[in-house]
């Protein structure tokens, strides 16, 4: 449906960069309610949602089901972890091995999961980020199963304190903003059209003459060390590591969140992140057993919400059952922890989502009488 | 009729053969394509058409035999390779790319032949470098007017129009047109044969049809092919008055 | 030491065994339906914790088992007709992810209804004890009675699918989908037979288990990537492939959780040793399959067509 991803002023660009903007004050909110968890929730969304983006590049764009992406995560993660067990705590050092790290294991699993399709790819990339797991899993020397505790977070010196929780966010913020620029610069260069049209059909790529494997390679090792970047951010955000971040459930977290949000598009992964975490947030705090509720949400999007949240803003009709949703849970969560002043201005962004999807409804509506396609 | 000084093979295939089990899918075929001829292959479904074409462009490696495109060897060559030598193949079921525009589709042919695609900055559709060879090749079929169309909204013919722009996109030197016509109308069908009429003479063409009229007044030469087996090549008059090929497949129906 | 190797490879055809008729399930449904279920895992659970709670309420163990497995496969039928159905035409992604939502679902489930610790279930004296199978060489009853029991299976199965009509379809469908649909089979009802079939082996599987291992939420999880392993390796719609790769894995796994830890002992520490040597046995499955893919990406018995 989409001809390219464009920047084009859609209904999504403008929620996201509103959801951008929202993100943005996040440290503000927190000082001014006084609530520190407000901040250290939102860091962890911001940073899973770098880690869709990077998976959103392979899987919406390229078609490459990485059921293993968790596995980068951990990579980044254990690369910080272990060398700040041994007292390496320079970030000019470490964020580069980790990132190094990343690509290496990202090539290597690539060269072998690559030649294959379909299940088998599904199934050996699970496999090979297990592989993975069990690894952490016996490393004994950096905690095994229990896990590693980071004593200190990376130092860049007097450039920016990490154990600044406001500039921590703002950090890791500004990396969410590149991502998705740099993918939206990416999927619309030559390199993007190539991975795009392999994914579309890969017997006629190979017939025009494109050497399909390179260019899925490349893609896959820069998906793999933008994701071992979140995992470089997650462990300096929870000061520890474990194989827990790597099990395939994670992987199938990450994937939930792509596919939730909007195979394929530009922000996507950003509202996927973004409603599935703050979804999770917020029916855990009505019910312990919202995974009772959550499993059947799922099956229900995948068989009938096709385009995720990026599909529903575009039809316009997705956008006002967020708004009027989004604004409920907002008014009634927030009810719950905060006091009513905050729940002014969310309802007035839920609001604003809602009044766009009306706008772009009726829009759509008024094409399909006049017979135009929309 | 072909001229005498067009008459370098420009492919030669020997003694092909292809099993799957105890299928002879292919069966010892040895033909040559000349440079600048319209060559075209007939025969029953089920005579291994399609066997054939995948092992010329290197989806299916020959069990035996070689194929020599432009003097060289490509018998082992992967199939991306060989679109790199030169040739060009159209796909008998659309094989097109259902979520771009028809220009995006064409303007994906030019890009593979134009260096590599490790630019991850510039938009390639601003690129004139790709974007006007990729009108003209749409000008070409007749498809210029549609080019900003996804082409899953195009009608089948416009997607075998498309086949084609994609596949002279690349420039080639040899085109290896499955069954172009399948699926069209008559005036479809007519435009089609039209087109390539014009085609003739600038680009070798081996051109696998079912359609006897299109096939006769397109082609310098005919090979017929049944059961996998090659049972004659010759000029489309010969081919007609052939007695064994009437047998196997012209049967009554032979426009005379 | 013969004896001691022999004995870890019982265990290993037991484990393997065990793995075999999930795999059987599993492979079915895939070669069949073309369909991914990762919820055969919780298939799986259920079979284990219907049968502890049968053999609670009845205070027999095989009365418990016999009534466990029709309602695991009950369970299954019950969830191919409610969610499973419309993913028949689906791509496999969209398999993936809706049958993982039901793995969400049905541990929430269990952990409503069972609570969250485990269950143990009993087992009665005539199979808690061991009996000597070979001179020198007492083997738990219990065990001797999986190996029995799963043999027994895969020759039914055997018998299936190679000497019925339903088996004929089976293998025909594996090859070739299409084709069972032209040839005015109903489909729907060979889809849910099959389907009723691949659910009763993962409750017995299940049910087996149980006692041997604790019947806990989330066993089917990790259960289910081996079983995954296991097709891979042994061909998808291949119940032959399945059991190869099914007894090699679990004779893999179980030998090297075994002997690893003593080889590892002799130049590392004891704790050091066990964690290792655990890691590594699990991963010399992964790297099997990895191996499989490399060299023959079909599997070992890929059925013909594929």
């Amino acid at each position: 449906m989409l001809k390219s991803a464009s920047l084009r002023f859609s209904v999504s660009t403008g929620v996201a960069l509103l959801l951008l903007l929202a993100l943005a004050l996040v440290p503000v909110a927190a000082e001014v309610f006084d609530d520190p968890f407000l901040l250290t929730l939102f860091t962890r969304i911001v940073i899973l949602a770098l880690a869709a983006v990077s998976l959103n590049l392979i899987l919406g764009y390229g078609g490459m089901v990485s059921f293993g992406h968790a596995a980068f995560i951990g990579v980044g993660g254990y690369a910080i972890g272990i060398l700040a067990k041994h007292e390496i705590y320079a970030a000019w050092i470490q964020w580069p091995v980790a990132l190094l790290m990343s690509a290496l294991f990202a090539l290597l699993i690539g060269l072998l999961s690559l030649r294959t399709r379909g299940i088998f790819f599904i199934m050996i990339t699970l496999a090979l980020s297990q592989l993975v797991y069990y690894l952490a899993n016996g490393a004994y020397a950096y905690g095994g199963d229990d896990g590693l505790t980071i004593l200190k977070r990376s130092d860049f010196g007097g450039l920016i304190s990490l154990s600044d929780r406001p500039s921590f966010y703002y950090l890791c913020w500004a990396l969410l903003a590149l991502s998705l620029y740099l993918t939206h610069r990416l999927v619309n260069s030559r390199f993007g059209m190539v991975l795009r049209g392999a994914k579309s059909n890969d017997r006629r790529m190979a017939a025009i003459g494109f050497p399909v494997l390179r260019y899925r390679l490349t893609a896959f090792v820069i998906a793999g060390t933008v994701c071992g970047l979140a995992g470089v951010l997650l462990a300096n955000h929870t000061d520890f590591v474990s194989p827990a971040m790597i099990h395939w459930t994670r992987s199938g977290d990450l994937i939930v969140m792509v596919v939730l949000g909007g195979m394929g598009s530009l922000f996507g992964p950003l509202f996927g992140a973004v409603g599935y975490l703050a979804l999770e947030e917020i029916l855990s705090s009505y019910t312990e057993y919202w995974k009772l509720l959550f499993g059947p949400l799922l099956v229900l999007v995948i068989l009938f919400a096709r385009g995720g949240i990026d599909g529903a803003l575009g039809r316009g009709h997705g956008g006002i059952l967020l708004g009027i949703i989004g604004g409920f849970f907002l008014l009634h969560g927030v009810h719950l922890y905060y006091d009513d002043a905050w729940a002014v201005p969310a309802a007035l962004l839920m609001g604003a989502v809602g009044l766009v999807g009306l706008m772009q409804w009726l829009r759509l509506r008024k094409a399909r009488k006049a017979g135009e396609t929309p | 009729m072909s001229s005498p000084q067009m008459n370098q093979p420009v492919l030669r295939v020997r003694e092909l053969v292809k099993r799957f089990g105890g299928l002879v899918a292919t069966d010892n075929v040895s033909l040559d394509i000349l440079r600048g001829e319209v060559h075209a292959i007939i025969g029953p479904n089920g005579a291994g058409k399609t066997t054939l074409i995948g092992q010329l462009i290197g989806e299916l490696t020959p069990d035996s035999g070689s194929v020599e495109f432009m003097g060289r060897d490509i018998t082992a060559l992967p199939v991306h390779a060989r679109s790199h030598l030169g040739l060009a193949r159209s796909f008998q079921i659309t094989s097109i790319f259902l979520d771009f525009t028809a220009l995006q589709n064409v303007a994906l042919a030019v890009q593979a032949h134009d260096g590599h695609s490790f630019r991850f900055w510039q938009k390639a559709m601003d690129d004139p470098a790709l974007l006007e060879p990729a009108h003209a090749a749409l000008a070409q079929v007749g498809l210029g007017h549609r080019a900003d169309i996804v082409t899953s909204a195009l009608s089948h013919g416009e997607h075998r129009q498309l086949e084609l722009a994609m596949a002279l996109a690349t420039k080639p030197q040899l085109l290896l047109l499955d069954e172009p016509m399948a699926g069209m109308g008559p005036e479809d069908s007519a435009r089609m044969v039209d087109m390539l009429r014009g085609l003739k003479g600038k680009v070798s063409i081996l051109l696998i049809e079912h359609d006897m009229e299109a096939v006769f007044a397109l082609a310098d030469r005919i090979s017929v092919l049944v059961y996998g087996r090659a049972i004659a090549t010759d000029t489309p008059d010969a081919i007609r008055r052939n007695e064994q090929v009437r047998q196997a497949y012209l049967g009554e129906e032979a426009p005379v | 030491m013969t004896l001691l190797i022999f004995e870890q490879f019982l265990n290993g055809l037991q484990i393997g065994l065990l793995l075999f008729l999930l795999a059987a399930g599993l492979t079915l449904v895939f070669g069949i339906m073309d369909m991914v279920n990762l919820a055969h895992g919780s298939l799986y659970m259920m079979g284990a914790y219907f049968a502890a709670v049968f053999v609670q309420w009845t205070d027999s163990f095989i009365l418990g088992a016999i009534l466990a497995l029709p309602a695991g496969m009950l369970l299954g039928v019950a969830t191919e007709y409610v969610a499973l159905r419309n993913l028949y035409a689906r791509d496999h992604l969209d398999q993936v992810l809706a049958t993982f939502g039901l793995i969400l679902f049905f541990n929430e489930f269990a952990r409503l209804i069972f609570g969250a610790g485990g269950m143990a279930i009993e087992l009665p004296e005539l199979l808690a004890g061991q009996i000597e199978i070979l001179p020198g060489l007492p083997y738990p009853t219990y065990r001797f009675a999986i190996i029995a029991m799963g043999l027994l299976c895969a020759g039914f199965l055997y018998l299936l699918v190679q000497k019925t009509r339903l088996g004929m379809l089976i293998r025909a469908g594996a090859s070739n989908r299409e084709m069972v649909g032209a040839l005015g089979v109903d489909i729907k009802l060979l889809f849910t037979l099959v389907f009723g079939l691949g659910s009763a082996l993962a409750a017995l599987a299940g049910l087996m288990s149980g006692p041997i291992s604790t019947v806990q939420i989330g066993m089917g999880d990790n259960v289910l990537i081996l079983c995954f392993v296991v097709i891979v390796i042994g061909g998808l719609g291949s119940i032959r492939g399945a059991f190869v790769a099914a007894v090699l894995v679990g004779v893999l796994e179980t030998m090297g959780r075994a002997f690893l830890p003593n080889i590892l002992g002799s130049f590392l520490n004891p704790s050091e040793a066990g964690t290792l040597a655990q890691a590594l046995s699990s991963m010399l499955v992964y790297i099997l399959m990895s191996g499989v893919l490399v060299l023959r990406p079909a599997g070992l018995f890929p059925a013909p067509g594929r």
